[in-house]
Parts: C-alpha cells; sequence; structure tokens
C-alpha cells in the first residue's frame, strides 16, 4: 500500500501562487485530478513527482519526502505531458533504456513485457519521431511502467489520443487501481475523470475546491444554479409555466433580445420540465442556451461553495 | 556495487553518446578536425615541413579554436537539450544518483572531445612536421587537457543556462581567442594559456610558450575542472523541470 500524502503545500513562481495551500491524500486506486487549464495540476503532478520542491508544506511518500530523493523512483512511475523523448532511439530501445537506469535484473525482459501491455510490439522497432501522439503516450507509459511501480502519475494521459486507445488506457488504468496501486492522473474533462476515477480531486486557481467520489463532484456541479437562454414562440407563456415550478427560481424578460434568461436550481428537473411545458403550451422553443456553462465558472460555483 | 559503478551509469553515457552524434550538430565535429587536417595536409605540401609554422598552426587554429568550439558542442550538447526539450526527466525520474550522471555525461563530453579535438590536433601535428621538436604530443597533450576542462565548463554552462551554446561561444571565441591575446591579465585565466604550459614543458625548449607559469596552470585547471562538475551535480539536484507553468 503506497499513499502520496500532500500537507499544506503551497508552490509560487515569483509573485504568482501556482499551489495555494493543498492538503489531500492520495490512496491505492484510480485518483482523476481535476481543474481546468492553469489551475496548477502540473505543478501539483511534478511535486508529486519530485520536480519540483514545494515553497512551503511537504509533499510525501509512505512518509519520506520526495524531493531531493531518487530512491522514490523506485515506487513511482512517470508518465509526463510534455512529448520530447529520445527520439532518435527506437520504441524498444527506450523503454529498455528506462529499465536498464532502473537497475532491473532483466531489462530485456522487463521491457518486452511493458510494451506488450500497451500493445506497442508491433511499432517498438521504429524511432519514436516516427510515432504518433498517441503511440508516444503509449510509450511513455510503458517506460514509466517498466519498473511496476506502485505509484503511477500521469499529466494529461488521454490528451491526443483517439477513443480507441482511449478506452485502452482506461482499462489499463482500472486494473492498475484494482490491482492496489496508487494511479493518478489529471485531466480538464469531468467525464474522462467521471469514467475512471473511484476518487476525485478538484483543483481550481490553484486552491483545493473539492474532493470525494464521482457522484459527490457530479451532484456538487449539477445542483448548482444554472442559467439559460431561452428564445420560443410564446415567451411569457413558457414564463409563466416554469415560475409556477420549483425547480426555476428565477425569470427574467430581457425585452431587447427578445429571450428569456432563467435560473434553474434543479437541473435534472428542469431539462424534463421545459420540453415538457412547451409540447403542453404549443410552444415552439427556437433556443436553449445555457449561458454559464464553460468548466470555469463550474469550478468557479465549486470553490464558492 | 564498485566505486566506478557509482559514478558512471552505462545507460546514460550511451544515450548521451547517441543524442550528441545523431543530432545535426554532429557535423561540425565532423568538419573541424577534417578542416584541421586539410589545411595541415596542404601547408604540408605547399611550404614543407616547418617547426614554427606546424606550431602557429596547432595553437593558432587548433588549440584556440577548434578544441574550444568542440567542447562547447560536446559539453552544452551532452545535457543542454534534454533540459531544454525535458527528455532528461526520464533520466532523473529513476534511482540514479544525480552526480552519476554528471560525471557519466562530462566522462563522454570528454571523450568525444577527445577523439574530435585532441586526436585531430595530435594527428596534424604529425602531417605537418612530423612530430619536429615534439610539438604533435605536445600540442596532442595540451588539447586533452583543455578537453577535460572545456567540457566540464560547458557541461556546467548547459546545466545553469538555457543559452549555454551562445555563452560558450562568446567564451570561446572572444574570450579565449580575442581578449586572451590582447589583454595580457586575462591569460592567466584561459584554459587556451594553461593547456600552452603543458605544451611548452612537452615540446622542446623554446617551441611554444604560454603566459601561465605549469605549476598555476595544474592547479587551475584541476580546481576549475572539479568545481565546474560540482556544482554541475548541484545544480542538477535541485533543477525543476516545470519549465512550461
Amino acid at each position: 500500500m503506497t499513499t502520496i500524502a500532500i500537507d499544506n503545500v503551497s508552490r509560487w513562481f515569483g509573485n504568482v501562487v501556482a499551489v495555494n495551500d493543498v492538503t489531500m491524500i492520495i490512496s491505492p486506486g484510480v485518483t482523476g485530478l481535476l481543474g481546468p487549464n492553469g489551475a496548477g495540476k502540473s505543478t501539483l503532478i511534478n511535486m508529486m513527482g519530485g520536480f519540483l520542491a514545494p515553497s512551503t508544506g511537504t509533499v510525501t511518500l509512505d512518509g519520506a519526502t520526495i524531493w531531493r530523493n531518487e530512491g522514490a523512483y523506485r515506487h513511482i512511475g512517470i508518465v509526463p505531458e510534455r512529448e520530447a523523448m529520445y527520439d532518435f532511439l527506437t520504441g524498444a530501445e527506450f523503454v529498455r533504456a528506462n529499465a536498464e537506469l532502473h537497475g532491473l535484473s532483466d531489462p530485456g525482459a522487463a521491457a518486452k513485457k511493458a510494451l506488450a501491455t500497451v500493445e506497442m510490439e508491433y511499432a517498438q522497432d521504429r524511432r519514436i519521431d516516427t510515432y504518433s501522439k498517441g503511440m508516444r503516450q503509449r510509450v511513455k507509459m510503458a517506460s514509466a511502467l517498466v519498473h511496476e511501480p506502485s505509484v503511477l502519475l500521469l499529466d494529461e494521459p488521454f490528451n491526443g489520443m483517439d477513443p480507441r486507445q482511449r478506452l485502452q488506457l482506461m482499462g489499463l488504468l482500472r486494473q492498475m487501481g484494482v490491482d492496489g496501486r496508487t494511479v493518478l492522473f489529471s485531466s480538464h474533462i469531468l467525464e474522462e475523470v467521471e469514467q475512471l476515477a473511484h476518487h476525485i480531486e478538484v483543483i481550481v486557481a490553484g486552491r483545493h475546491a473539492a474532493s470525494g467520489d464521482f457522484r459527490k463532484i457530479r451532484r456538487l456541479m449539477t445542483d448548482r444554479p444554472h442559467r439559460y437562454l431561452v428564445r420560443s414562440s410564446d415567451d411569457r407563456t413558457l414564463a409563466s409555466a416554469l415560475i409556477a415550478d420549483g425547480s426555476t427560481t428565477g425569470l427574467e424578460f430581457d425585452i431587447h433580445d427578445k429571450a428569456l434568461r432563467i435560473q434553474a436550481v434543479d437541473f435534472m428537473r428542469f431539462t424534463e420540465l421545459l420540453p415538457r411545458i412547451a409540447r403542453e403550451h404549443g410552444i415552439r422553443l427556437y433556443e436553449v442556451s445555457p449561458s454559464d456553462e464553460s468548466l470555469e465558472s463550474v469550478f468557479s460555483y465549486l470553490i464558492a461553495a | 556495487m564498485s566505486a566506478a559503478s557509482v559514478m558512471y551509469n552505462p545507460t546514460v553515457a550511451r544515450l548521451t553518446y547517441r543524442a550528441l552524434l545523431g543530432r545535426r550538430r554532429a557535423l561540425i565535429l565532423f568538419a573541424l578536425p577534417l578542416l584541421l587536417l586539410v589545411i595541415s595536409a596542404a601547408v604540408r605540401t605547399l611550404s614543407g615541413a616547418d617547426d614554427s609554422t606546424a606550431s602557429g598552426i596547432l595553437s593558432g587554429f587548433a588549440l584556440a579554436t577548434m578544441v574550444p568550439l568542440i567542447g562547447v558542442i560536446a559539453g552544452t550538447g551532452a545535457i543542454g537539450s534534454e533540459i531544454d526539450d525535458g527528455s532528461l526527466l526520464y533520466l532523473l525520474a529513476k534511482p540514479v544518483k544525480r552526480s552519476t550522471i554528471i560525471v557519466t555525461k562530462l566522462l563522454v563530453a570528454i571523450g568525444v572531445s577527445v577523439g574530435f579535438a585532441a586526436m585531430p590536433t595530435f594527428f596534424a601535428g604529425l602531417i605537418l612536421d612530423g612530430n619536429g621538436q615534439h610539438l604533435a604530443v605536445a600540442f596532442g597533450v595540451a588539447a586533452v587537457l583543455a578537453s577535460l576542462a572545456y567540457s566540464a565548463i560547458f557541461l556546467f554552462l548547459g546545466v545553469v543556462t538555457r543559452h549555454a551554446v551562445v555563452v560558450g561561444l562568446v567564451y570561446a571565441l572572444l574570450w579565449e581567442s580575442l581578449i586572451g591575446n590582447l589583454v595580457p591579465g586575462a591569460r592567466t585565466l584561459s584554459v587556451q594559456q594553461w593547456a600552452l604550459a603543458l605544451a611548452q614543458k612537452v615540446a622542446d625548449p623554446g617551441a611554444v610558450s604560454s603566459s601561465v607559469g605549469l605549476p598555476t596552470a595544474v592547479v587551475l585547471l584541476i580546481c576549475v575542472t572539479l568545481a565546474a562538475t560540482w556544482f554541475a551535480g548541484r545544480r542538477l539536484r535541485s533543477l525543476t523541470l516545470a519549465g512550461e507553468e
């Protein structure tokens, strides 16, 4: 059982605070680190991977400080977001070199096994600079798995993968979680995290915004007030019918825009209610658009909650 | 584990020299010594064996220009580009001591410098005047020691700055070639002069002259090489690879 503990960690670059007093425990199983771009996910992962010192606080692996502790890499595998590898090597040479650097007794066999795990045997003798992004991602993965680490850290691993590769990687990570390894991956896509992670940590603007299983996070995200802009053939009738229901808490009739601005609190009920009312009253809906669905606004709501 | 295997990692060495020789920059590694040998052969053919001409070419072109340039390419290329593109992460995320990574890369840089700068200098000396006044051996030895110091200095630069190649070129060309020849005081702090002090010792009396005494040269050479290596290792321990934040 391997656990990463992040304890009151802040990290700043000059006078920019990238991570602001974060405390979390990453336990065995698959954990998703969710947050919009620039939220500080990479900074956190870099600190967990020992590539960055926290400005304050501690990052430990089973109690041992990770920063400046090369021994920790016997237990950690890292899949970085950056593309650069030793591009002049073949996939097989690269993974084997990683196995040798770990001092494994049989690096050849370990490399072979890791390449088989990510299904890259078919292209292992090609130079890495001929690989597609998805293939690179899988070779990075093989290099991180070659010493069978108990902790796997992945920074935006699904970026640039096609759906089939995505499914394959998800299956692999899920299995590693089931096997009792500590798997942490970052993503800015809720659906991705939801499908895979048994536990989710949400980071927004450097702060730890929420923590829990996907149901809790999903509920936090869908229970917040939603704002919609609706245009229809009869805005006034629609408005009066909607406000009669408890799921709608606010209505504004925008004469200028000829549209309704609606605030709903019960997301599920409202999305079912709106088309039903329209049908019952013979109203045509010309436009229904969420006006604050950007991920950032969802996340900033989470912080305030 | 023996002491040697603690300071030297064959996998790091293999990746380093393949990276060094696999790039386009490596063409300069082949072009410069080839140029020296061609010039030497041409001079020998046109004007015959002459010790002072030989000394002029070996010190003016080989030791003053070629050795530092090859040193820049080998020293900065052994680590700088890996830091720039982030691929160094794959070496750092391993249970390998950072000092081992630096020492291994230094040994590779020295090997490349000796192979592409010091050996050609020796052979150029043989071509020019058949080791007359022991010039070929003297400049060969000098080039080996200069390669050592340059590799360490430029490897250190590769770790501390992203502009290592530019800084290295400025040092090699401006300081060593120009200022070193114009400002007498600067010569004391010139790898080239330290190397010349050794050449002076090896060659026949009066054949080579250096503005630095041999003991000073040896002490400075050793100190600079060790200090550069030590600081590079230290810097690598706290290197952050989060450059894109």
